[in-house]
């Protein structure tokens, strides 16, 4: 991995380097095939214009059981293991900026915020802990012979209805990244400008 | 591998704000996989709630966007092919055939002149859903093949499916109980194409993968031949609440 000689010093920062992008694309490839499926194999309109039910199922397991492998490869990146201590640790900075969030306050210099600001940390702490979940539960479906009776149901309500939770939460990720094209520019090509740095996350120190 | 020094320097250092603070992002995590945890073993009681309260709500919901959500009530497609056929009273066809002294081809206004049985029961899906109280329709299964006349020899029922993949399979005692039948109707009305019509099984006391949808042949043989689930893996003997690992209420 190199330096991008291209990269004008003086008005790009880099923000994401390419393992911690991979990881990014790659999760971001298997959630995909997770949502498609699974809509595949549970809204009815699209079940009966899909069909093919078992290879859908098979699709479905194995993109679930390979969800949380990019994130478990990428800590062999410094960089990524750095960017997962700034998601876990809170300061003082991301108590204001959940308070105005909940207030809807939109002012920037009631949002102080790091390298991530605290809507991030709360989304990839918790998508991360319902992914494991989905895998937990998922598996006790797929494995039905390895559990106790009456599990398999309560996985499968648990899985159902976390699976529409995240379903939201996604179009909430999503739909924020399509509303900030420099955000998306910076997990696209790893470096966003000084002054969206300076705008959105003040109290970075890239 | 460290080629990137440049630009992480910054970005490891403690001088950084958000290197210190409070760990929250790892209580966020290992709550959420606590809660996921405790809805597994509260699960029983929650769904119960849910499936009382969104019952009430799917009956006063006129979009319909109840049935979508999990436990909403009603029925989930299923199909293990790309696309079915469609079959109706010009063109549908259900031929009994094996190990009969009469083997016969009914078209659908043959299975409408026959006596109609009606039966109101539950229907239990092997994946958790349920539906209550659903009315099915149809001719006995029984009275098909006593008017094709099984021979001693025979032993189990075969039925095959005009989606070109799905079968099943029943002991010839199970095909004969009064609670099998050639289904017609559904919930008071004709079966739809989604919900296998306009011909389908229905096995009352098991599974609901028993009962195949689309169904145009039944075929008398010696010996029970597992169907397209039972190859993967479900059972044959699919009674509700003694098979398949499940504990749920008897249907029938």
């Amino acid at each position: 991995m190199s330096l991008r000689a291209d990269t004008p010093p003086t008005t790009r920062v880099r923000r994401f380097t390419r393992a911690e992008r991979w990881v990014h694309r790659t999760t971001a490839v298997l959630m995909s095939v997770c949502v498609v499926t699974a809509a595949c194999l549970y809204v009815p309109q699209l079940a009966e214009l899909v069909g093919r039910r078992e290879l859908v199922v098979r699709v479905h397991e194995w993109a679930g059981l390979a969800l949380p492998v990019p994130v478990l490869a990428g800590l062999v990146s410094r960089a990524f293991r750095a960017d997962l201590r700034f998601l876990n640790r809170f300061g003082p900075h991301d108590r204001l900026w959940l308070r105005a969030a909940l207030r809807r306050d939109k002012r920037r210099a009631a949002r102080p915020a790091g390298k991530f600001n605290a809507g991030q940390k709360v989304y990839a702490a918790w998508v991360a802990g319902a992914t494991l979940v989905m895998l937990g539960t998922g598996l006790i479906m797929w494995f039905t012979h390895l559990t106790p009776l009456m599990w398999r149901t309560s996985a499968t309500f648990v899985h159902d209805w976390l699976a529409l939770t995240i379903g939201i939460v996604l179009a909430g990720h999503i739909g924020m990244a399509l509303g900030d094209p420099e955000a998306r520019r910076g997990m696209r090509t790893g470096a966003v400008s000084r002054e969206w740095a300076e705008r959105e996350h003040p109290l970075w120190r890239p | 591998m460290n080629t990137e020094r440049p630009e992480e320097s910054g970005g490891t250092g403690t001088d950084q704000p958000e290197a210190r603070g409070t760990p929250a992002g790892r209580r966020v995590f290992l709550g959420t996989l606590g809660l996921g945890a405790l809805g597994v073993v509260a699960a029983p009681t929650l769904q119960r709630g849910l499936e009382a309260f969104l019952g009430g709500a799917a009956d006063k919901d006129p979009t319909g966007l109840t049935g979508l959500l999990p436990n909403g009530g009603g029925f989930r497609y299923y199909s293990v092919t790309s696309s079915v056929p469609r079959k109706n009273a010009e063109n549908y066809r259900l031929t009994i055939d094996g190990l009969v002294d009469r083997p016969q081809t009914y078209t659908l206004a043959d299975l409408r002149a026959l006596p109609q049985t009606r039966m109101v029961k539950d229907v239990q899906c092997v994946t958790g859903w349920r539906v209550p109280d659903t009315p099915f329709e149809g001719v006995r299964l029984s009275r098909l093949l006593d008017a094709a006349g099984v021979r001693p020899s025979a032993g189990a029922v075969r039925f095959t499916c005009f989606d070109g993949a799905y079968s099943e399979s029943l002991t010839l005692d199970q095909a004969r109980r009064a609670d099998v039948l050639v289904a017609l109707r559904m919930q008071d009305k004709d079966l739809g194409h989604s919900h296998g019509g306009p011909v389908r099984l229905y096995v009352a006391p098991m599974y609901f993968y028993k009962s195949a949808k689309w169904l145009s042949g039944i075929t008398v043989t010696e010996d029970v031949k597992p169907g397209y689930w039972e190859n993967r893996g479900y059972d044959i003997d699919a009674w509700v609440g003694r098979s398949n690992g499940r504990d749920d209420e008897p249907t029938s």
